[in-house]
C-alpha cells in the first residue's frame, strides 16, 4: 500500500517534470524561431529582389549601371541617372549635416549649461521623430519657394559665371532639384549623426577630458586633439548610418527632386534618386521589363545601403567596446 | 585673456570661432525643427474642422474629410503591430537570454541592426513581390505586414536592450526556487523589464505609422471607406502624398490636415514613450 503510494507521487512528479521541459522546450523554439525569422527576412528581401530583377539583368546585363537612358516606352532601361541621384543628394546632405551634427554634439556636451542640455537634446530627438513625408511636405511647399525665388536666383548670379565651379550653379531656378533634395536629406539626417556624435562623446573618460582643460586646453582643443581622435571610429560610423539613411530615404526626396531621369551637371536641375524613381513609377509600371528594372534598382540600393550600414555598425561597436 | 602672447591669442580666436559655429549650428536645428512644427500648425490647424473625421476622402474640387485615411492608418498600424510585438519580444529575448555572447546570436544582432535602418521602400517592394502580386490585389494585409517588417527590428532591438537591463540576481533567485526557464523569462525577467519593453513597442508604433514608402504598392489607398483587409485601403501618408502633389487646394489643405495630425500622434507617443522609459529606470 505504501509503496504504491510512493511510486504514484513519484509518477506524478516526473509527469510534472517532463511537462515542465516540454513548455520549456517550446518557448526555446518559438524565441529561436523568432530570433531566426529575422534573419530569414533579410534573406528573403535579397533573394526576393535578386529573382525579381533576373528579366532586367539578364537583358541588360552590366551596362545597366552606366546607361542613362531610361525609356519605358521603348523598354529600354539604365540606372546611370538615379544612382547618380542617389549619390549626389546624399553627398549634397553629408556635406551640410555632418559639420552642424558635430557643431550641435559639441555643444550639448561640452558648452551647453547643465539645464538645458536635457530640453535640447530631446529637442533635437524630436526632429528624428518627425516622418519623411513630414519632410517632403515641408521642403515641397516651404522650402522649395524661397529656394526658387531667393536661393536659386543668388546662386546663379554669384556663381553662375564663375569659371571653375560655374557649371554647378546654371540652368533656371526650378525651386525643386538635387540641391533642394539634398538640403531636404540633410535636415532628416541631422538628428541621427548628432544622437550617435553626442553618445560618442560622451564615452570619452571624464579623467581625460578633466586633465586636457587642466593643462589649459581650450574647449576647442579639447574637442579637436581629445575627444575626437579618441571617438574617431565612432564618429565615423555616426557618419555612415546618416549616409545609409540618406541614401534609402524616399518620401523626403520624391517631393522635391523633380523625377527627371537625366544627370544634368548642375546642382540645380531636377533629377532622380533610386528611391524617388520606384516610388513614383512602380505602381503604374506596366510590363515585365520595366518592373524588374525597377526592382533591380532597389536591389542595387539595398547592396549600397545594406554595406553602408554594415559598416557603420561594425565601426560604432568597436568604440563602444573600448 | 588680456594675454599679449599671439600663440595664445591665436588659440582662444580659434576657440571663440568653434564656439560661435557650434551654437549658429544648434540654434539652425533648433529653428528648423520650429520652422517645420509652426508651418505644420498654421497649415494643419486652418483646415481642421469636423467633417475631417465624419466624410471621407472627396474627389478633386470639393470639401470633404480624411475618415477612411484615418480609420485605415489606425487598422493598418494596429495589425502590423499585433505581428510585429509578438515576434519581435519574442526574438528579442532569445538573442538576450539564450544566444548571449554566441556567435550566431551576435550575427543576429548585427543583422538585425541593418535592418533597423534600411530603406523602407525595399521592404515595400518586397512584400509586393511575395503578398501582392500572387493575390492579384493591393491589400491592407499586405500593408500591415510591410509596416510589421519595419516595426519588428526596432521592437527586437530595445527588448534586447532592456532585458540586458535586468539584474542576473534576479534570474538567479527565481532559478534557485527551481523555476523552469521560461517561468523566469515570462513572470520574472519580462515583468521586470515591462515598461522597457513597452517603451519600444510605443517607439515602433510611432515609427510605422508615419511610413509612407512601404505602403505605395503594398496597401496603395482607395478613395473610398473600406475595412476589408483583403483590399486596398486608403491611409494617411498616402493620402498626404497623393493630395499634396496635386493642384487642388482642397487636397493640399487635406493633406496639411492629414501631416498634422499624424505628427501629433507620432510627438505624442515619443513624449508618452520617453516619460514611460524615464520612469522604468
Amino acid at each position: 500500500m505504501a509503496t504504491t503510494e510512493i511510486g504514484a507521487t513519484e509518477q506524478a512528479s516526473r509527469r510534472h517534470t517532463r511537462r515542465l521541459k516540454r513548455q520549456d522546450g517550446a518557448f526555446f523554439w518559438l524565441a529561436w524561431g523568432s530570433a531566426a525569422l529575422v534573419v530569414v527576412l533579410l534573406l528573403g528581401i535579397l533573394l526576393s529582389l535578386l529573382w525579381e530583377s533576373l528579366p532586367s539583368i539578364g537583358h541588360f546585363g552590366l551596362p545597366f549601371l552606366w546607361n542613362e537612358r531610361w525609356s519605358p516606352a521603348k523598354d529600354i532601361f539604365g540606372a546611370a541617372a538615379p544612382i547618380y541621384g542617389t549619390l549626389l543628394t546624399s553627398l549634397i546632405a553629408m556635406v551640410i549635416a555632418v559639420p552642424t551634427s558635430f557643431g550641435i554634439a559639441m555643444f550639448l556636451t561640452e558648452i551647453c549649461p547643465k539645464s538645458l542640455r536635457r530640453p535640447i537634446g530631446i529637442a533635437i530627438e524630436l526632429l528624428a521623430g518627425i516622418p519623411s513625408i513630414i519632410y517632403g511636405l515641408w521642403g515641397f511647399f516651404v522650402l522649395a519657394p524661397i529656394m526658387q525665388h531667393t536661393v536659386q536666383p543668388f546662386l546663379i548670379n554669384t556663381f553662375g559665371d564663375l569659371p571653375i565651379i560655374g557649371f554647378l550653379f546654371q540652368g533656371a531656378p526650378y525651386g525643386i532639384g538635387m540641391l533642394t533634395a539634398g538640403l531636404v536629406l540633410s535636415i532628416m539626417i541631422l538628428p541621427f549623426i548628432t544622437s550617435v556624435t553626442r553618445d560618442v562623446f560622451e564615452t570619452v573618460p571624464v579623467m581625460l577630458r578633466e586633465s586636457a582643460y587642466g593643462m589649459g586646453m581650450t574647449t576647442w582643443e579639447v574637442v579637436r586633439r581629445i575627444i575626437i581622435p579618441y571617438t574617431r571610429l565612432g564618429l565615423v560610423g555616426g557618419v555612415m548610418l546618416g549616409l545609409g539613411r540618406a541614401l534609402g530615404e524616399t518620401m523626403a526626396v520624391t517631393f522635391v527632386i523633380g523625377n527627371s531621369h537625366r544627370i544634368a551637371s548642375s546642382l540645380l536641375a531636377p533629377g532622380t534618386t533610386i528611391s524617388a524613381a520606384i516610388a513614383n513609377e512602380f505602381a503604374e509600371a506596366d510590363g515585365k521589363l520595366y518592373t524588374s528594372a525597377l526592382v533591380e534598382l532597389g536591389l542595387i540600393l539595398f547592396v549600397i545601403s545594406f554595406t553602408v550600414l554594415a559598416l557603420a555598425k561594425w565601426l560604432i561597436g568597436r568604440t563602444e567596446s573600448y | 585673456m588680456t594675454t599679449h602672447n599671439p600663440i595664445t591669442r591665436r588659440r582662444h580666436r580659434r576657440n571663440r570661432v568653434a564656439m560661435v559655429f557650434s551654437i549658429f549650428a544648434t540654434a539652425v536645428g533648433l529653428f528648423i525643427l520650429a520652422a517645420i512644427l509652426w508651418e505644420l500648425l498654421w497649415q494643419g490647424l486652418g483646415g481642421l474642422n469636423m467633417k475631417v473625421f465624419t466624410e471621407i476622402t472627396p474627389p478633386p474640387g470639393s470639401d470633404g474629410g480624411l475618415s477612411n485615411a484615418i480609420y485605415g492608418s489606425i487598422m493598418l498600424t494596429l495589425v502590423g503591430i499585433a505581428i510585429a510585438a509578438p515576434i519581435g519580444i519574442l526574438a528579442g529575448t532569445y538573442l538576450s537570454e539564450y544566444a548571449r555572447g554566441s556567435k550566431i546570436g551576435e550575427a543576429a544582432k548585427f543583422i538585425n541592426d541593418v535592418l533597423l535602418s534600411a530603406p523602407s521602400i525595399i521592404v515595400g517592394l518586397f512584400i509586393n513581390a511575395i503578398l501582392v502580386v500572387p493575390f492579384g490585389t493591393f491589400s491592407a494585409w499586405a500593408g500591415a505586414v510591410a509596416l510589421a517588417v519595419i516595426a519588428l527590428p526596432v521592437i527586437n532591438r530595445t527588448t534586447q536592450d532592456m532585458l540586458a537591463l535586468v539584474p542576473n540576481t534576479l534570474r538567479e533567485a527565481a532559478a534557485a526556487l527551481g523555476a523552469p526557464r521560461w517561468k523566469v523569462l515570462v513572470f520574472i525577467v519580462w515583468r521586470a523589464a515591462k515598461s522597457g519593453i513597452l517603451t519600444g513597442v510605443l517607439l515602433a508604433i510611432a515609427r510605422i505609422s508615419g511610413e509612407t514608402a512601404p505602403l505605395l504598392f503594398t496597401s496603395f489607398g482607395n478613395q473610398f471607406w473600406s475595412t476589408d483587409m483583403g483590399k486596398p485601403m486608403a491611409n494617411l501618408p498616402v493620402v498626404i502624398y497623393q493630395f499634396a502633389m496635386s493642384p487642388y487646394s482642397d487636397w493640399q489643405r487635406l493633406a496639411w490636415v492629414g501631416a498634422l495630425l499624424i505628427t501629433s500622434a507620432i510627438l505624442f507617443l515619443n513624449i508618452l514613450a520617453r516619460s514611460l522609459a524615464a520612469r522604468s529606470r
